[in-house]
């Protein structure tokens, strides 16, 4: 409470970004965790901005009518103010910006965050997911995989689970030693086992092979992942980096596995830019989203520009090449970046979605996510910008799995039992911090922090809502449904996620056939609601009819009459 | 010359075919006059592919050895590769669909000999007309009237038999209108807003050329129009130094000293060969899978297709705000008035009137305001995308339209009684069709050519009950509001039904659209047959459990 300097400005003006003609006038309150604006109409409406979910507050130079102040949230909301005071909005600037940049773990929403749950059901929602039962539904053959008390405690790798599958034909010295040549001793251990082919996705960190070092320990883990695949004869590593990035990595000792020293290994680079391309090519798509009155030109070339669909084709590919060398040839996949928690994540993830329609479920994604992002380190405090801290830490990896999962589903609408929803739902409670699932960089910070017993977990409030992320069109027998799906990475087929990142604007309208079909629902339910105002007001005035157009566009501009001479 | 004296080679076996998504077939080859056929000859269970000569858009030939390949670029862009054994055969097969793919004389044309045998060639042809409309439209009884003064097409050759006029204008005073603008199009009503009894009307530039012209009977049909309200908006679909410039080819745009009380807006729009163009290269830019995203971006963009798309539909939004909103009149015209002018005031239409969004009225609009009101089909879609012959007048003005309109569809799911196979069909249709809806240029051409007495009618077709279900959108729940459409460039999309149509995206797709039937029929079963016919409802009924299922469902 401290940082709120002033906890309540009357006479705010909110303003709508295509309209900005119109504006509601209220009231803004300051909490410890929330901003709440709450307009003077007789609906007394509310709007609640999360603090941890605020990216950027500005404000602009006052003008006659008084000082403006933006919100900019990390869900891609803007919410633009204007404050009567240039005294008022300079304290609500400074505590926001504070409030908006916790520095301890305890400041964030989760750890007050109390939603009358007892103890017993906490833990019960807590063990909602549970990753041994997902190892076991893999159906990993036990004379070839098993579980290793070698992480016991994370002393062998501080940022991975402590139960890690291994083939059951290495020995404990080859894990520790395997340990010791990977980057952050981030070994190989299984991602995923495809049951249909017996081939599986294993995921590490690069090997710190420099130019010449090799460890005999980590040539025979990886012998052994390709013997447990009996059928086939050698293996793939992906190294999801491009190449030049993996090769420059071997004058600080790291790199990738020289194909001579490891027997039967094909090496297969995918090109996933750094986390830092990544960050830059996201806010120029941002930018782009906020373009104001943008032609047909403006927009395209600023989306080409941005380099973002090109950055999610590449997810794309690494996921397709996986999933068809595991599913079509049988060959199991080793793969990793550098530190393996980032381009791994994804490639791997991407890949399991495409394989097993399991993970095309509600219930299935919410495990990958436990699985491949959430165990194996991937680290959402520093990515996600959690806490205050270096923001060239800061990176939209996860967005852009989820991306890759809504470009997935607008190829195949009828494969995935959740809708556009879900995946934004997602999104959101990634960054804001309201439950625990994604506070902290790994399993043992996690534990260290106690969120088990101080913080809620997401998955089942998302499961008890599961019928508003529900995708209508998706049938488990559907041909759809079934087996890996194939996706065409065609240019053409990527689309700027409107829903996503065209928020700044008033509704989500649907942008193809595999959107969520709930938007639908919300537009005619809009509609009706826009009918019934509208037959409560004479015809003459319009306020009916202007809400119904879906944004609100002026199509008049402003050169109205010009007169030829 | 007869027809059949084209085709030297009538038939060629063993020929293989190459189409997308399939595996190669052999079979035989036959060309007749106006078609391609293909069939691969098995006993059981025979496959035939049979393409209309006018639906080849161009032709390449390449020798290999002794045989020869044709690839066949179809005008619904579809693309087939026909491996023929035998140069002389593939050369005289590929010369006689060059010579009968593009017949020039109407007569000649397929639609004269389709005679399918569960049509008759007597009755009533087309849905909709003027004097419909008219009859239709109480609210234009009063200060309306139908004037035949174009009886014998001698006033403007481009209209129909019949327009609709104010009624205190009488036809002497829209003679000296017509002569007043270019191809003697005089402003005529398009239609009339249900709400407020505002008019959208239309017409070619008035000809006022570099001395500033006048003409006191087309300012006093204007004056009529709005009738005593004060003030009428035209919209004038070129850009204000175009329609400056037009003044010195004797062209020009109503002044306001001499129509005081119109206010001109001016909406730069391009047309013919730009258009023409534009679609070349989105076609191009669509049929190479290999381009990388920003290749593809900036192909895209490029091709200029979609800012097309967006102008129309800013500039049919803008109609629709002076209409609905300002409460006036509007006149519409560019410079001949055949093109974009009714590609803006049909659009205008589609989002004002719920009338023009169920299956009927669509295909009654674009009867009255496309093809009777003079849109010359022929000389437009005489070639497509994939052409190589030398521009003429061919402009994809309709299939500009046809975009819109799925914009439209996409943005309002449940607003609009048609689906996409409407839209497409209708792509397809209008470049080569079996029926007489869209031959020539005008309905003057097409009562000299016979085509009502000798063809068949496309849109009668399209709503017999057997056919008409494909056609529907299972979703559609009628709404009597205006649809604004979107026109932020985030909310317009490529059309990917019709530009990339034959890739494997389509197939998803099309699985998804059954599937969003299925589960309407279903749940249609399930509430009994008081609800299988689609019965008209309105949001303020009480939603049954089967309407909140339609409402979930999306734009498939």
């Amino acid at each position: 409470m401290e940082h709120i300097r002033t906890p309540k400005v009357e006479n705010v003006r909110m303003f709508d970004k295509l309209t900005p003609r119109k504006c509601m006038v209220g009231t803004l309150y300051l909490s410890s965790t929330h901003t709440i604006f709450v307009e003077n109409s007789e609906a007394r409406k509310e709007t609640w901005i999360l603090h941890s979910l605020m990216s950027n507050v500005e404000r602009l130079p006052t003008n006659p009518s008084g000082s403006p102040l933006i919100i900019r949230c990390k869900n891609f909301h803007v919410y633009r103010l204007l404050i009567p005071q240039e005294k008022d909005c300079v304290d609500v600037l400074a505590s926001l910006t504070r409030l908006s940049h916790p520095e301890r773990y305890g400041e964030l929403f989760c750890f007050s965050f109390n939603p009358n749950l007892d103890k017993e059901l906490r833990e019960k929602a807590w063990a909602f997911i549970d990753l041994k039962a997902e190892f076991i539904r893999m159906g990993i053959p036990r004379n070839l995989w098993h579980a290793t008390a070698a992480n016991h405690e994370h002393r062998l790798c501080d940022t991975y689970p402590s139960e890690l599958y291994v083939p059951k034909s290495v020995s404990p010295a080859v894990i520790v030693g395997s340990a010791k040549f990977r980057s952050r001793g981030r070994l190989p251990v299984l991602s995923y086992y495809h049951r249909d082919s017996s081939a599986s996705i294993c995921r590490s960190s690069q090997p710190l092979s420099g130019f010449s070092a090799r460890s005999s320990d980590d040539e025979q883990m990886l012998q052994a992942i390709m013997k447990s695949n009996p059928v086939s004869e050698f293996m793939y590593v992906v190294d999801t980096r491009p190449k030049l990035n993996a090769m420059a990595n071997r004058a600080a000792g790291k790199g990738y596995e020289n194909e001579d020293h490891y027997t039967n290994i094909k090496l297969q680079f995918i090109g996933i830019e750094n986390i830092h391309v990544m960050r830059n090519s996201q806010q120029k798509l941002i930018d782009v989203g906020d373009l104001v009155a943008p032609t047909m030109s403006d927009f395209l070339w600023g989306l080409e520009n941005s380099g973002w669909l090109k950055h999610i084709k590449a997810v794309l590919d690494a996921g397709v090449f996986i999933a068809k060398a595991v599913a079509e040839d049988g060959v199991s996949v080793l793969v990793h970046c550098s530190d393996g928690w980032d381009r791994t994540a994804q490639a791997c993830s991407v890949a399991s979605v495409l394989l097993d329609s399991y993970y095309r479920t509600i219930k299935g994604l919410m495990v990958l996510i436990e699985k491949d992002w959430v165990s194996f380190g991937h680290k959402f405090s520093h990515r996600y910008a959690h806490l205050d801290g270096d923001p060239k830490e800061v990176s939209p990896v996860m967005d852009q799995f989820l991306e890759c999962v809504w470009q997935l589903m607008q190829q195949f609408p009828c494969a995935f039992e959740f809708n556009e929803r879900f995946l934004i739902q997602l999104h959101t409670n990634i960054y804001s911090c309201q439950y625990g699932n994604f506070i902290g960089n790994c399993q043992k910070e996690r534990r260290d922090l106690k969120l088990q017993e101080r913080t809620h977990s997401l998955w089942p409030h998302l499961w008890e809502n599961r019928a508003e992320y529900t995708n209508p069109l998706y049938r488990n027998d559907h041909s759809q449904t079934q087996g890996v799906l194939k996706p065409l990475t065609t240019a053409y087929c990527f689309k700027f996620w409107k829903g996503m990142y065209g928020r700044a604007e008033k509704s989500v309208t649907s942008q193809s056939p595999a959107d969520c079909l709930n938007a639908v629902r919300e537009e005619s339910q809009q509609l009706e609601e826009e009918l019934s105002t509208h037959q409560e007001v004479p015809r003459e005035t319009d306020a009916g009819q202007e809400n119904c157009r879906a944004e609100g566009e002026d199509f008049r501009g402003e050169e109205e009459d010009q007169e030829v001479v | 010359m007869e027809l059949s004296e084209h085709i030297k080679t009538a038939n060629v076996e063993d020929v293989t075919l190459r189409r997308p998504f399939h595996p190669a077939l052999r079979g035989t080859l036959c060309v007749t006059s106006h078609h391609l056929l293909f069939s691969d000859r098995k006993d059981e269970d025979s496959w035939q592919l049979l393409i209309l000569l006018r639906n080849i858009d161009a032709t390449e030939k390449r020798a290999v050895g002794s045989s020869g390949t044709i690839t066949i670029k179809c005008k619904d862009l579809l693309v087939l590769q026909l491996e023929i054994p035998g140069m002389e055969e593939c050369l005289n097969i590929a010369s006689s669909i060059e010579a009968l793919s593009a017949l020039e004389s109407v007569t000649e044309m397929y639609p004269f000999f389709y005679r399918p045998s569960h049509l008759t060639l007597h009755g009533p042809w087309g849905l909709s007309s003027t004097e419909k409309y008219y009859k239709q439209t109480e609210r234009l009884w009063d200060r309306w009237r139908v004037s035949t003064v174009n009886s014998d097409y001698s006033v403007c050759p481009s209209y129909p038999h019949a327009v609709i006029v104010p009624r205190e204008v009488d036809d002497e005073k829209l003679v000296q209108s017509a002569r007043f603008r270019q191809g003697g199009r005089f402003p005529v009503l398009s239609y009339c807003h249900h709400r407020n009894g505002m008019v959208i009307m239309r017409s070619s530039q008035p000809l006022t050329g570099a001395n500033r012209k006048r003409c006191k009977e087309d300012e006093l049909l204007l004056q009529a129009v709005i009738d005593g309200s004060l003030l009428g908006y035209i919209i004038d679909l070129r850009s204000t130094q175009q329609a400056q410039q037009a003044r010195m080819t004797g062209g020009g745009f109503e002044s306001k000293s001499c129509y005081s009380h119109w206010k001109r807006i001016h909406r730069h729009h391009e047309r013919g060969k730009v258009l023409q163009e534009s679609l070349i290269k989105l076609v191009e830019a669509c049929s190479d899978p290999s381009h990388s995203v920003d290749r593809w971006l900036s192909k895209l963009e490029n091709s200029k297709w979609l800012s097309h798309v967006h102008s129309a539909l800013s500039t049919a939004g803008l109609v629709v705000e002076c209409v609905e909103r300002d409460g006036h009149s509007v006149l519409v015209h560019g410079s001949e008035g055949t093109d974009s002018t009714l590609l803006v005031s049909s659009l205008a239409q589609l989002i004002l009137d719920p009338a023009s969004r169920t299956l009927t009225g669509f295909l009654g609009l674009l009867e009255r305001d496309w093809i009777q009101a003079g849109h010359p089909f022929q000389q437009r879609c005489a070639h497509s995308a994939y052409s190589h012959a030398r521009l003429k007048q061919e402009c994809p003005s309709f299939l500009l339209l046809l975009d819109c309109v799925w914009q439209v569809w996409r943005q309002f799911p449940l607003a609009l009684e048609f689906s996409e196979a409407l839209l497409l069909r209708l792509a397809q249709e209008v470049y080569a069709s079996n029926y007489g809806t869209f031959l020539c240029n005008n309905e003057q051409e097409r009562c000299a050519a016979g085509v009502k007495e000798n063809t068949h009618c496309l849109f009668q077709s399209l709503l017999s009950p057997d056919i008409e279900e494909q056609y529907l959108n299972p979703l559609y729940e009628p709404t009597d509001l205006a649809i604004w459409p979107s026109v932020h460039p985030q909310s317009l999309q490529l059309w990917t039904g019709l530009f990339l149509r034959w890739t494997e995206y389509a197939q998803n797709m099309e699985e998804a659209r059954e599937e969003v039937w299925s589960i309407v029929k279903e749940h249609r079963e399930r509430a009994g047959p008081d609800r299988t016919n689609n019965t008209p409802s309105t949001h303020c009924d009480t939603l049954t459990p089967f309407e909140n299922l339609m409402d979930e469902l999306t734009i498939l």
